[in-house]
């Protein structure tokens, strides 16, 4: 199988040059034929707000990633050395047919897409992120889940020797995360293996991460290993940490803040000292693709 | 000579003005520069207020009144990064648009208690000169007893704020806790004798 080399995908200076903004959503809005690969870009959405993409070092320096500690700069300080090969995922629980494969076989199996989508963090900032992967639908159509798998349960990787973060009780490690089936089966939502047409630096949660671009950021997970369908709503890791803070659909909502602090306006990654908040939007921007999965849903009851 | 070491510790009293101005010139501040600088000044206010708290149990410890020549001035500069620090959360990240910041004020604990300290800090601030203290005479005392409240303010405000129980925060927790339980020891024992 051929592998994509990261300078085959779209170099750099493209992306300093382009200056895309952030506009509705076109799902393969264009296609590059390169070796065997298409890759579509793919355009989110984002209402009312033009966002520029965000610069490269600021996506790769400045993480959320506390299995490497807890300060925005550890992940980059401490993830170096991570061993990301070999990397094997289980896709079992409900499923008729589960599997067990390399990350390097999981990438041959589907076209690699490009995605740029908003992310915003429960902490109130937000990115624009250029990322390259697939949507978790297909991979999920290929196990066959059965009518007991009602939820998709994300399990990460467990290594205190090599994650420092991990030899502390921050969180119930291994991280753990979950989707509705219908929210993990929509085309929005996708699983992650490069970003910037590079691959994914250890930092962003190499070799495998989540993308739920209406989604606050912590619910895709990072370095996963296990995607288990389920019967019942799991319990993630920030739901055990704290359950009147962080709920189980943690979807982007201005209207809902967390109990201490507001939700209303985001920062804007990269803006500089002079640059003002902006309005945060439902579910991120993507409310026209995703609000029909939570219709006659109190998004405040179920945060 | 005491008047020189006062006007040097002043300056050194600047450093944080210093270093954030270098950092701004230098471009150094990162992805979140404004978030950057309201934490600076926060955290420095954090520390004043735990060096402002250490002058009398260093008296009861070396024996020495020299300490207490230095309280006032760092008592001032918590007030005075308290100040800048709340005025950063208020022009420079939400450029003084009040709704959210009243807002914030009024449902947000962590806002809350970091305004209320800031609000207790004023009568401190007022009431710190010579005259002040001749004028208030035993009420001087129990007035800045205040910074007791303040310091246990300041670290919620900080607590609050973090995602999760953080190593940063949980510091300057045992830090006060240790400065504040000096007082209660000191007026035991002072109570005895």
């Amino acid at each position: 199988m051929k592998k994509i080399k990261s300078s085959e995908i779209t170099p750099e200076i493209i992306y300093k040059n382009r200056r895309k903004f952030v506009q509705n959503l076109g799902l393969a809005a264009g296609s590059m034929f390169i070796g065997q690969n298409f890759i579509n870009l793919a355009q989110a959405s984002s209402n009312s707000i033009e966002q520029e993409i965000t610069e490269y070092r600021y996506i790769t320096t400045y993480n959320n990633y506390y299995e490497f500690g807890t300060k925005k700069s550890d992940p980059v300080e401490n993830s170096q050395n991570f061993k990301t090969k070999p990397w094997n995922i289980t896709i079992d629980g409900e499923v008729e047919k589960p599997l067990k494969l390399s990350v390097d076989e999981l990438k041959n199996m589907f076209p690699i897409e490009e995605r740029i989508y908003k992310l915003r963090c429960v902490e109130g900032w937000s990115m624009v992120i250029p990322w390259l992967g697939f949507p978790l639908y297909k991979l999920l159509d290929k196990v066959s889940p059965t009518s007991k798998g009602k939820f998709v349960k994300f399990i990460s990787v467990l290594d205190p020797e090599q994650m420092p973060g991990q030899r502390y009780p921050i969180l119930d490690w291994p991280y753990k995360e979950g989707l509705r089936i219908d929210e993990a089966m929509h085309p929005l939502t996708i699983l992650v293996t490069g970003l910037y047409g590079k691959e994914l630096p250890n930092q962003n949660g190499s070799p495998l991460r989540l993308i739920v671009p209406w989604k606050y950021g912590f619910k895709s997970a990072k370095a996963i290993v296990n995607i288990k369908l389920v019967d019942k709503m799991p319990t993630s890791s920030w739901m055990k940490a704290s359950p009147n803070e962080y709920g189980f659909y943690s979807n982007v909502n201005p209207r809902v803040d967390h109990p201490r602090w507001s939700q209303a306006s985001e920062r804007v990654i990269g803006g500089g000292i002079i640059s003002p908040r902006i309005p945060t939007t439902m579910f991120n921007g993507y409310g026209d693709e995703v609000s029909h999965l939570y219709k006659n849903m109190d998004l405040k009851k179920y945060f | 000579m005491s008047k020189y070491s006062k006007i040097i510790v002043f300056f050194i009293c600047l450093w944080p003005i210093y270093s954030i101005s270098y950092s701004i010139f230098d471009n150094s501040l990162g992805a979140e520069p404004v978030k950057k600088i309201t934490h600076h000044f926060g955290e420095w206010t954090l520390i004043f207020i735990c060096l402002t708290l250490s002058m009398s149990p260093l008296k009861k410890i070396t024996n020495s009144n020299i300490w207490i020549k230095y309280r006032r001035m760092l008592g001032l500069f918590v007030f005075f990064y308290a100040t800048i620090h709340m005025f950063t959360y208020i022009g420079l990240d939400y450029w003084f648009d009040w709704k959210p910041i009243i807002n914030d004020v009024i449902k947000k604990k962590y806002i809350f208690v970091g305004f209320l300290a800031w609000l207790l800090l004023i009568p401190l601030a007022a009431t710190s000169s010579q005259k002040m203290i001749k004028l208030l005479k035993k009420n001087w005392k129990r007035v800045h007893r205040l910074i007791y409240i303040i310091a246990i303010f300041g670290i919620l405000h900080y607590i609050w704020l973090s995602k999760t129980i953080f190593f940063g925060p949980l510091i300057y927790l045992i830090i006060i806790i240790i400065l504040l339980l000096f007082r209660i020891k000191f007026n035991k024992s002072s109570t005895k004798v």
